[in-house]
């Protein structure tokens, strides 16, 4: 089984956004950057299914050569080789192009990623990548096993789950528990200096959306305390105050 | 020309974020001199569909083939990008959900469209097509230009205030070619909490974290809940912990809530927490530690026991 998992580089859960040069790039200063969380999982799930029934794990990025620490530690997580697009991956539209032009030249049986990058959260390439390969798409899936050519999945819906199956390929955009992170060991971190990782150009230079500016939320006003033992006031205050309930 | 809006149903009902998606299309109509048409699939009440007209559709168009009685993002998503062609449509609206996020996606690699997710605001038309949408999980807005013919918009929860207008819609029968590609996927099981309040639709959430203790002291939580109508929900150590499912865990790795009040017992407010919930209008903190950060982005706070604070809260409604 050859398995295709896509990742970003993004800014560390914890970060504080701000913007620079009048509100039009995100300030990198101090930023850490990790692989995306739920890109994470998706990549944890598949070197389980490389452990337990042999598969090849490919790792992908679209990005510049400041992901490649990121992709690093995917490989010493356990994929075994790597592709780099060398782009900003500003547009889904774009990102999708990249990565469905891969698949079709290498024709994985699974190919995962996160349910969405925690930058953008859009939450579309799954489904562009699919549309453009003519497979079906699949997010967020929360348990993924796969026998011979089918695939069980579990799915989350809104206040519920739901199972499914499908014959492969796919496209799966992952969430947890679909496994638990991995956290790479000495000797991964060794081997993953020595892996290969393929550097290749982009494929056309179209994209559909472009961000003119940011803007951070407004503040919220000073928070109004309530004494424990006037706890009732607060219901009154929602009421006729913030007139929410 | 027409604006398309993607209708979802729930029990034989308009859902809520839907009705918004409508009033929301027919508003970006309005602006580019043109109508709504909304576009509902699987059966349906015809009666009910009419009632897309009163929060601003002058059409729907319905596919009813009983194939689609069951959501399936494919499907449904080919069934909506015929109906754009149709229509004429450049801009298509849906709210977001999780059959939603499964068609926006495969709509957009048809139609090669311009996609926005997590919209916030009305599009700024003056020069171009400007939405704003919500990124970092909340932390920041970008202000993002669609520049492909098509546009396709994912609003968020309370976007746009409703108002309704007292419209009928006109309901017309659509039966564009399917596809067996899109019937691949087999669901094999659904399981779906009945009667509650849906989190991602709701108005009002209460939401509990590792301060309740364990999982069999959530009766407190869910009684407050209930006497406000509002969903249940609970931070990431709470659903990591089995105490409560996923689908309740709302921050930067769960579910993003935009609801009207969103009161938090026993949650500290670390930043991915924040990331998910910081665009409720109003924020409530009960915390017991005076120091919570959670405290420092609230509206209105509780320094007390919640074990003796969401009792009382709770009385305090039903005496309303």
């Amino acid at each position: 089984m050859k398995i295709l998992v896509c990742v970003t580089s993004v800014p560390d859960t914890t970060t504080k956004i701000t913007f620079t040069d009048n509100n039009t790039k995100l300030n990198k200063a101090g930023v850490q950057y990790i692989t995306g969380p739920y890109d994470d999982y998706a990549l944890a799930r598949a070197v389980e299914l490389k452990e337990q029934s042999g598969a090849s794990v490919t790792v992908l990025t679209v990005g510049e050569v400041d992901a490649e620490p990121v992709i690093r530690k995917c490989l010493a997580i356990g994929a075994d080789d790597a592709i780099r697009v060398n782009a900003d991956p500003a547009d889904a539209y774009f990102v999708a192009e990249q990565i469905a032009a891969i698949a079709k030249e290498n024709n994985y049986d699974l190919i995962l990623m996160g349910r969405e990058s925690i930058d953008y959260n859009g939450g579309q390439v799954h489904g562009i990548v699919a549309e453009m390969l003519g497979i079906p798409s699949i997010s967020p899936v929360m348990k993924l096993d796969i026998s011979g050519n089918t695939a069980k999945m579990t799915r989350e819906i809104e206040g519920g789950k739901e199972d499914l199956e499908a014959n492969l390929p796919l496209v799966l955009g992952c969430q947890e528990p679909i496994a638990e992170w991995k956290i790479p060991n000495m000797r991964g971190i060794m081997t993953a200096r020595t892996k290969p990782l393929k550097v290749v150009q982009p494929t056309g230079q179209e994209t559909l959306t472009k961000v003119a500016s940011y803007e951070l939320p407004a503040p919220r006003g000073a928070v109004k305390m309530i004494p424990a033992d006037q706890a009732e006031t607060l219901i009154q205050l929602l009421r006729t105050e913030a007139k929410v309930i | 020309m027409s604006v398309l809006v993607f209708v979802e149903l729930d029990e034989g009902k308009i859902k809520k974020s839907s009705q918004e998606a409508i009033f929301y299309g027919a508003k970006v109509a309005e602006m580019m001199g043109t109508s709504a048409t909304a576009v509902v699939v699987g059966g349906a009440d015809q009666g009910e569909l009419a009632t897309a007209g009163n929060f601003g559709a002058t059409k729907v168009l319905h596919a009813a083939d009983s194939k689609l009685n069951e959501p399936n993002g494919m499907a449904y998503a080919s069934v909506v990008a015929a109906a754009a062609q149709q229509e004429g449509a450049k801009v298509v609206v849906l709210a977001k959900s999780s059959l939603a996020d499964a068609m926006a996606a495969r709509l957009a690699g048809k139609l090669k469209a311009g996609l926005a997710a997590n919209v916030i605001d009305l599009p700024e038309l003056s020069s171009g097509f400007r939405v704003k949408r919500s990124i970092y999980t909340g932390k920041a807005f970008a202000f993002t230009d669609l520049t492909a013919d098509t546009k396709i918009l994912a609003i968020k929860k309370n976007t746009i205030e409703v108002a309704e207008t007292g419209g009928s819609a006109s309901v017309e029968a659509f039966s564009p070619a399917l596809n067996d590609g899109d019937f691949g996927l087999k669901v094999t099981n659904t399981e779906k909490a009945t009667g509650d309040v849906l989190l991602p639709e709701a108005d009002l959430v209460v939401s509990a974290g590792r301060g309740l203790k364990g999982p069999e002291n959530w009766g407190i939580v869910e009684d407050l809940a209930r006497a406000l109508g509002a969903a249940t929900a609970c931070s990431k150590p709470v659903s990591d912990l089995d105490w409560r499912p996923h689908h309740e865990h709302v921050g930067q790795t769960g579910i993003k809530v935009s609801p009207n009040l969103y009161i938090a017992a026993g949650i500290s407010g670390a930043i991915q927490h924040l990331a998910g919930v910081n665009s409720s209008k109003v924020l409530v903190v009960i915390n017991k530690d005076p120091e919570a950060p959670f405290f420092k982005s609230a509206d209105y706070g509780i320094v007390g026991d919640v074990f003796e604070v969401l009792p009382r809260l709770t009385k305090a409604v039903q005496a309303l």
